[in-house]
């Protein structure tokens, strides 16, 4: 599985993202730069965290503009995995690509800690791999990841299932506790936790493991479908 | 030609202009009749007072830096350079640096504290490291007024904006309260970076013909001669000074540290040298690159990028606009460097050559507007031995050390717990990202920050410290009980010390008094240095921290490195589990002058500072760092501030465990500010080995329980408190004194 991780001006968690996919998934990782126009060749997408554009106007509102967002959207239409974390969430809200915006934090503040999550849905590309309800120690670091929607949208994401993952104590004062959504086809996911950071026991967390090896399990499944 | 309002040189040396840059009458009568043997212009007066400035010059420390050791077979670059750097094995070395930016966050607190965080990462990258890792020590008035609440937010702001925006996380550092800062906080930013060998990098220009390369932000008006601002007194007149302060963009600085590394790692055969434009900007980087080459050089102004129009020669030279290095490339290769940087959207324009001779000049419009010789910009600043008086405060001090009287044990716990000082300063480092980078092992909280060196074995920890109390009590031994305190840290976090770096902090050098204070604590540092085998490999000296006449105390911050050989070793301060066996590692003594607890009862310290062993501290620290290295021990923190009762409390506040213990002591002495000690807990299949390695210099006080309860029998009263009681008490005071 090859997956390419698109790296905006001021993205910071761009080689954090690749690092864990090659060192610890061993898996295939490209950094690809943000003027790149064609990602067919990839198996799946992850905007990686950090500032892109120094997140100068609004977090993810520059980033969007940049031509691998047009190559990102023709990518997300084929059905295959698109993943946005922290920035990459904000920039995903941005392009449209996902509902809702994120907002400053509730505290005015930025926030780096290890929140406890709740896993809201596992029949998803990202999380086959964890257990019903399962409880993660994943960190946060942002200080724009209150996340909001309308009430309309909120309902929707209920409907069908979109919330992924809720927080158990609500850190930034995001709608519902939610701390990650995927699109009504659930091939697109963003969520504020960094679950590249949760990768190896020595750093205090390998719950982010799961997200991966969901997609790797998933891209096993099709390729022999 | 523009038209241009500066002074004529005669009308220069008769209305004494150069007094406001900072220039004496004796050193601008030197410059005149030595140096030029002319009087010089409105621009070379300028490029002289910032050259000559304290910051860019050291000329009232050099005399005290000597002092300093700074070899040792580990050394690969001392003091000089950018920063310096030590071998870690496998090829690789560790860059370290602090630096202080304590008048501008006086001034403008945010970008103040950002721009020193900028700076220092500049520092960093320019010797061919990648940073990972920032520290910060801070120091502030008590927060109990709006001003210095207002600072705090601030400061802790910028450097979190900074810091979290460039991806570099911040794992350490120390914040202390005490009146002493109030009109002058101190902000020192430290960055550690790592690089292979064969990357490093010198600032110089050599080569005759070769370019000189100016890349990065574009020069404004901002942060004009901050570097003789920086080093001038402050008083209530000089809140007028903002616009001598710079403003940072920490987007242009991550792009800026991508390009150069770039160009060092890819294009190594082209690049001669590189260095940041820190104080006393464009004229500080391209002088000094010059010199320590033995070269001469020509800059032609008009080619600098500039973002505001009809800048002057002067302004050009001395301005501190941030996010801009200046490179020394070979000639006909200017094309394959712009290229890269051209890559990242930043501007890279060859403004000058390296020339034959040893002059420094500057074109602009068309007209040479300086020549001068470069070493007298850069290295031939007259250098004062300033006068030496043992201050009044040292000979007025009571022999007898302060005999505290605890009636309730339990209470004054709870009261030390909220000290802003004692207090947890999660509030503050939870606005720091010190994760960014996924090496980060032991985070913000521990006695040291620990990283981890990726595909190897090894990690560094990382720390900053100094009890500026002590040394207000007594200099030179304060001086070693900074460099004792900080190598406690990293031996307790399983590393062994590698060297230091420092911010000199202190009041006006020209006040015999206080020019003794700095001497006898860098004698003190020295001496403890030398002791640890920590040599001093960089760092900076920031005097004239007065407000209206008032010094701060004596502040010399130490920021030392450790090598944690494996990563097994890495060790926390929190009880790991119920049942193990606690230990304090050390004697206790009745040492209560300087400590938190003379402050909290009688509202200020006073006394002789208590006494103090080198040879027994570096004793403890070596047994600890091997019972850590044979595997015996299950947690370790030092005893500092607040005694042993804030260490244990401390101790069982991660993992929420209480303990049962019994002590010959008297309650007070848990009060006590001993040195050398430490905390240890021991699993209960380790004990007699331990035991057996450490005796008799560990005292066995009881275990860890479940209970969330902290009870500890003295010989005279108990302490007998909740754990869960204890931790909200001591997490909640920051927050709720900044509110």
């Amino acid at each position: 599985m090859k997956f390419a991780v698109p790296v905006f001006p001021g993205s910071n968690c761009d080689h954090d993202m690749v690092n864990a996919l090659r060192d610890i998934l061993n898996a295939d990782a490209d950094l690809v730069p943000a003027t790149t126009t064609d990602l067919a060749e990839y198996d799946a997408v992850i905007l990686p965290g950090g500032f892109s554009y120094g997140d100068y106007l609004r977090s993810g509102a520059i980033a969007r503009f940049a031509p691998v967002m047009t190559a990102v959207k023709t990518f997300a239409v084929t059905g295959k995995p698109v993943m946005g974390i922290c920035n990459g969430f904000q920039i995903l809200t941005e392009a449209g690509l996902l509902p809702g915006a994120l907002q400053a934090n509730r505290s005015a503040q930025f926030i780096c800690e290890t929140s406890e999550l709740r896993v809201c849905n596992v029949e998803t590309q990202f999380t086959s791999d964890y257990a019903a309800d399962a409880r993660l120690q994943l960190p946060i670091a942002h200080g724009e990841g209150n996340y909001y929607c309308d009430d309309a949208t909120l309902a929707d994401l209920q409907a069908n299932h979109q919330i992924v993952f809720e927080y158990v104590t609500n850190p930034n004062g995001s709608v519902a506790n939610i701390a990650g959504i995927v699109n009504r086809q659930g091939n697109v996911l963003g969520m504020m936790p960094h679950p590249e950071r949760a990768v190896e026991a020595l750093l205090g967390s390998t719950d982010g493991l799961g997200i991966f090896k969901s997609l790797l399990a998933h891209h096993e499944e099709v390729a022999h479908a | 030609m523009l038209k241009n309002n500066e002074l004529t040189p005669e009308a220069l040396r008769d209305s004494q202009t150069y007094r406001e840059w900072g220039l004496t009458d004796a050193e601008y009568q030197l410059i005149t009749e030595k140096v030029l043997g002319r009087l010089p212009n409105y621009t070379e007066a300028g490029l002289f007072s910032g050259m000559w400035s304290e910051h860019c010059s050291y000329k009232n420390s050099k005399p005290v830096l000597k002092k300093f050791w700074t070899q040792g077979e580990q050394v690969l670059e001392g003091p000089g350079e950018g920063a310096g750097i030590i071998d870690i094995g496998d090829g690789q070395a560790v860059v370290f640096k602090a630096e202080s930016h304590n008048h501008p966050s006086a001034v403008e607190p945010y970008e103040g504290a950002a721009t020193g965080v900028g700076g220092i990462i500049r520092d960093i990258f320019s010797m061919g490291a990648r940073p990972i890792a920032l520290l910060d020590s801070l120091r502030f008035g008590e927060p109990n007024d709006a001003h210095t609440k207002y600072l705090i937010e601030q400061v802790v702001a910028g450097i979190g904006g900074y810091g979290n925006c460039i991806g570099i996380p911040t794992i350490g550092g120390d914040t202390v309260f005490d009146a002493s800062y109030q009109k002058n906080p101190l902000v020192n930013a430290m960055c550690v970076g790592i690089l292979n060998q064969a990357d490093i990098q010198k600032g110089q220009a050599t080569g005759i013909g070769n370019a000189v390369i100016y890349v990065g932000a574009k020069t404004g008006r901002d942060g004009i001669n901050g570097a003789s601002f920086a080093s001038a007194e402050f008083n209530d007149a000089k809140e007028s000074q903002r616009s001598a302060v710079q403003v940072g963009d920490p987007f242009m600085e991550k792009l800026l540290m991508d390009a150069c590394l770039e160009v060092i790692h890819d294009h190594r055969e082209v690049l001669i040298g590189i260095q940041d434009m820190g104080a006393a900007g464009l004229v500080s980087s391209s002088a000094e690159m010059a010199s320590k080459a033995g070269s001469g050089l020509e800059l032609n102004l008009d080619l600098v990028p500039q973002r505001e129009s009809d800048m002057t020669a002067f302004e050009l030279m001395l301005s501190e606009s941030q996010e801009r290095m200046l490179l020394c490339v070979k000639a006909g290769a200017e094309a394959e460097i712009t290229q890269v940087f051209d890559k990242y959207g930043l501007d890279a324009v060859t403004i000058g050559k390296v020339t034959d001779g040893h002059q420094y000049q500057l074109f602009h419009h068309g007209n040479l507007v300086a020549d001068v010789p470069v070493d007298a910009l850069a290295t031939k600043a007259p250098v004062y031995q300033r006068e030496k008086k043992r201050p009044s405060r040292l000979n007025k001090q009571s022999h007898h050390q302060f005999m505290p009287r605890i009636v309730d044990a339990t209470g004054a716990l709870k009261k030390l717990l909220q000290q802003p000082t004692i207090a947890s300063k999660k509030c503050l480092y939870e606005t720091y990202d010190s994760q960014v980078q996924t090496n980060t092992v032991v985070k913000p909280g521990s006695d040291a920050g620990v990283i981890r060196i990726r595909y190897t074995d090894k990690a560094l920890a990382v720390t900053t410290d100094v009890n500026g109390r002590y040394l207000y009590l007594n200099p030179r031994v304060g001086g070693e009980i900074a460099v004792a305190e900080a190598a406690r840290n990293i031996v307790a976090s399983g590393g062994q010390p590698l060297g230091i770096t420092d911010c000199l902090n202190y009041g006006n050098p020209e006040k015999p008094e206080q020019f003794y204070d700095l001497d006898e604590s860098a004698m003190g540092i020295a001496r403890a240095c030398q002791l640890f085998n920590t040599p001093v490999i960089s760092g900076n000296v920031s005097l004239n921290n007065e407000s209206n006449g008032d010094p701060i105390y004596p502040t010399p911050m130490i920021g030392m490195v450790g090598l944690i050989k494996h990563q097994r070793d890495i060790t926390t301060q929190d009880f790991k589990q119920a049942g193990d066996a606690v230990y304090v590692f050390g004697e206790t003594g009745a040492d209560f002058n300087g400590s938190e607890l003379q402050k909290m009862l009688t509202g200020t310290i006073s006394g002789e500072l208590f006494d103090f062993d080198l040879v027994t501290e570096n004793q403890n620290q070596r047994l600890l760092l091997r019972a850590i290295q044979k595997g015996l021990v299950a947690s370790a923190h030092d005893v500092s501030e607040g005694g042993l009762i804030t260490t244990i409390a401390e101790s069982c506040f991660g993992n929420g465990l209480g303990v049962n213990l019994k002590s010959d002591l008297p309650a007070a002495h848990f009060f006590a500010e001993t040195q050398s000690r430490f905390v240890i807990s021991v699993t209960a299949a380790k004990r007699a080995e331990f035991e057996n390695l450490m005796e008799p210099y560990a005292t066995y006080l009881g275990m860890t329980t479940a209970d969330d309860r902290l009870f500890i029998e003295t010989a005279d009263q108990n302490f007998d408190i909740k754990v869960s009681f204890a931790k909200r008490l001591w997490e909640g005071a920051l927050p709720c004194l900044l509110k």
